[in-house]
């Protein structure tokens, strides 16, 4: 079992087909569940208390806004734990949820800079191509080890 | 503040809930007792709204804040107010954070204010302007009243001075100033001096309004019927001291900590903003100036009137550097009188770049604050805005006599 981490982070479509190789999914939604079911964290419902923009600063300096340094305090350590990346380009905004342009271009970027195997698809917009779409992410899914190496 | 019902403002915003600042925000408006909420759109809007409003920008947070703002403007929502908040420092945001707010003002005749957050933002920070905007929500009766009625003081505990007006059936009788030093005990003083003036007693006073930094610890001592930011009071103030209650003005108040510029309609408040702490673009910067040249503050118009703001080069707006700039042109045979003019035209420029680029400055333009009477001031805002600029009369008053005006409101008609 490899842990995937996917883009766009909150994508349950992603996160499904991840689940149905036998691989983890490295997803915003599973972090957010985490912190805000973890007794101490102060601001419910919401996600960010005010010491994560602090630690979003080991991934965005200290001029970049305040939003994006709360979220790459989520997502930066999810780039960080994964053995490979699914990466959809071009999606809807509702494929994946919302987000901030410059956490989205710079969590992308995080990937890319990783020494691991990585797909990167297009968003498909016809039914060929969403076929396409599965068949790629699949057969990506398929090549990666399944037994647990390590943690 | 007293009574009654849950005021429910809209947040409209890209994100605040990942600054870490969301609880502040619900903390300032819970205060209040008011509720914020987000308006509810549709999804699909979410591929459209950016040809809709001609801004199409990058982000899908930026891209949910319009549409926000098209279900409050088209009553998907139901709010009395909107708080439109964006990441300081993200250009992006500031762009669609300006429009979104022309466009609820404009299209809802809502009551809308905007602030840029950093993840240090305090609900201390937040709660004039929340406190502004339920207000303004929930009392336009009373900030409709153009008269004051019987005798009343209003009290204004400024961070600089304190200021207390005795007012009686639209007349103010009697005026006090004193700069703050202990918040109480200088109210106490001001009020004093304003009772003196009006040759009235304390107990005769049929109501007592206060406003400022302080309004809370001298409300409750002084039993106030009314206890009021000063965006509220010091506009109501300041379209009455200027005799332009009806129709648009812009209100700029200089104060000593900090100033705030704000669009009025009808003597209703709607867009405004307020400077953050930063004495460069106060009365702090220009008190500074006056203890360098050794003369009074009071004289420093005077100076600045004769002296010309280009002789001098200022390289930073900031009370630290720009006071240094000024100390470098001494040193180099600037006179004072110049430096005195550069000083004004500093105070005034930031104002310019950080204030008014947000609202929309519709004339007539009312300059109110201490500052004000620095005759430099005005005449510098003049100058970069090419527009006629008016101190009311009582300018440094504004907000003790926006005070007394409004809480008249709570005189009982015999």
């Amino acid at each position: 079992m490899a842990k995937i981490f996917i883009y766009p982070t909150n994508s349950l479509i992603l996160s499904d087909l991840v689940e149905r190789f036998g691989h983890k999914p490295l997803a915003m939604m599973e972090k957010i569940r985490e912190k805000i079911t973890t007794v101490g964290v102060d601001s419910p419902p919401l996600n960010i208390t005010p010491e994560d923009p602090k630690l979003g600063l080991k991934y965005a300096s200290v001029e970049v806004p305040a939003g994006v340094r709360g979220r790459m305090s989520i997502v930066g350590p999810l780039v960080d734990e994964a053995d490979a990346a699914i990466i959809v380009l071009d999606s809807a905004s509702a494929f994946g949820c919302m987000g901030c342009a410059r956490t989205n271009e710079l969590t992308k970027f995080l990937a890319r800079q990783r020494d691991i195997p990585r797909l990167e698809v297009k968003y498909p917009r016809t039914d060929e191509e969403g076929k396409d779409f599965v068949y790629q992410i699949a057969e990506f899914l398929k090549s990666l080890p399944k037994e647990e190496d390590g943690e | 503040m007293s009574n009654s019902d849950k005021v429910t403002i809209a947040l409209v915003s890209c994100g605040s809930e990942y600054a870490g600042i969301q609880k502040e925000l619900e903390s300032a408006a819970s205060s209040l007792n008011a509720e914020l909420v987000y308006p509810e759109m549709d999804v699909a809007s979410l591929d459209t709204i950016g040809q809709e409003f001609g801004l199409e920008v990058a982000s899908p947070d930026l891209r949910l804040m319009m549409a926000r703002a098209k279900a409050v403007v088209e009553g998907a929502a139901q709010v009395d107010a909107v708080f439109v908040a964006t990441c300081f420092r993200c250009a992006e945001a500031a762009l669609v954070r300006n429009e979104v707010r022309r466009y609820i003002f404009e299209d809802s005749g809502l009551p809308v204010i905007s602030y840029s957050f950093t993840e240090r933002t305090t609900a201390a920070t937040l709660l004039t302007r929340m406190e502004a905007l339920t207000t303004i929500a929930k009392s336009k009766h009373l900030l409709a009243r153009e008269y004051q009625e019987g005798l009343t003081a209003g009290i204004d505990s400024g961070s600089t001075t304190t200021k207390a007006v005795v007012m009686r059936d639209n007349e103010i009788i009697g005026e006090g100033w004193v700069p703050t030093i202990k918040v109480l005990e200088s109210a106490k003083k001001a009020l004093q001096q304003a009772l003196d003036q009006a040759d009235v007693k304390r107990e005769d006073l049929q109501a007592i309004g206060t406003t400022g930094y302080g309004r809370f610890l001298i409300g409750d001592h002084f039993n106030a019927d009314l206890m009021q930011e000063e965006i509220t009071v010091n506009s109501k103030g300041a379209v009455y001291l200027a005799k332009t209650q009806q129709g648009n003005a812009t209100v700029i108040d200089i104060g000593g900590m900090d100033n705030k510029a704000i669009s009025v309609q009808d003597g209703i408040p709607g867009m405004f903003t307020m400077g953050g702490v930063c004495a460069g673009a106060s009365g702090r910067f220009l008190e500074m100036t006056a203890k360098r040249l050794n003369v009074d503050i009071t004289e420093l118009g005077d100076l600045a009137i004769k002296g010309m703001q280009k002789n001098v080069e200022m390289n930073s707006y900031c009370i630290v550097f720009g006071i240094q700039s000024l100390v470098n042109s001494l040193a180099k045979g600037a006179t004072p009188e110049d430096v005195a003019a550069a000083a004004c035209h500093s105070v005034v420029e930031q104002i310019f770049e950080q204030q008014l680029q947000e609202i929309e400055v519709k004339e007539p333009l009312v300059l109110v604050g201490g500052s004000s009477l620095i005759a430099g001031v005005p005449k510098a805002l003049e100058e970069l805005l090419k527009i006629d600029v008016v101190v009311p009369p009582h300018a440094q008053d504004i907000g003790a006599v926006g005070a007394a005006l409004l809480v008249s409101g709570f005189v009982d008609k015999e």
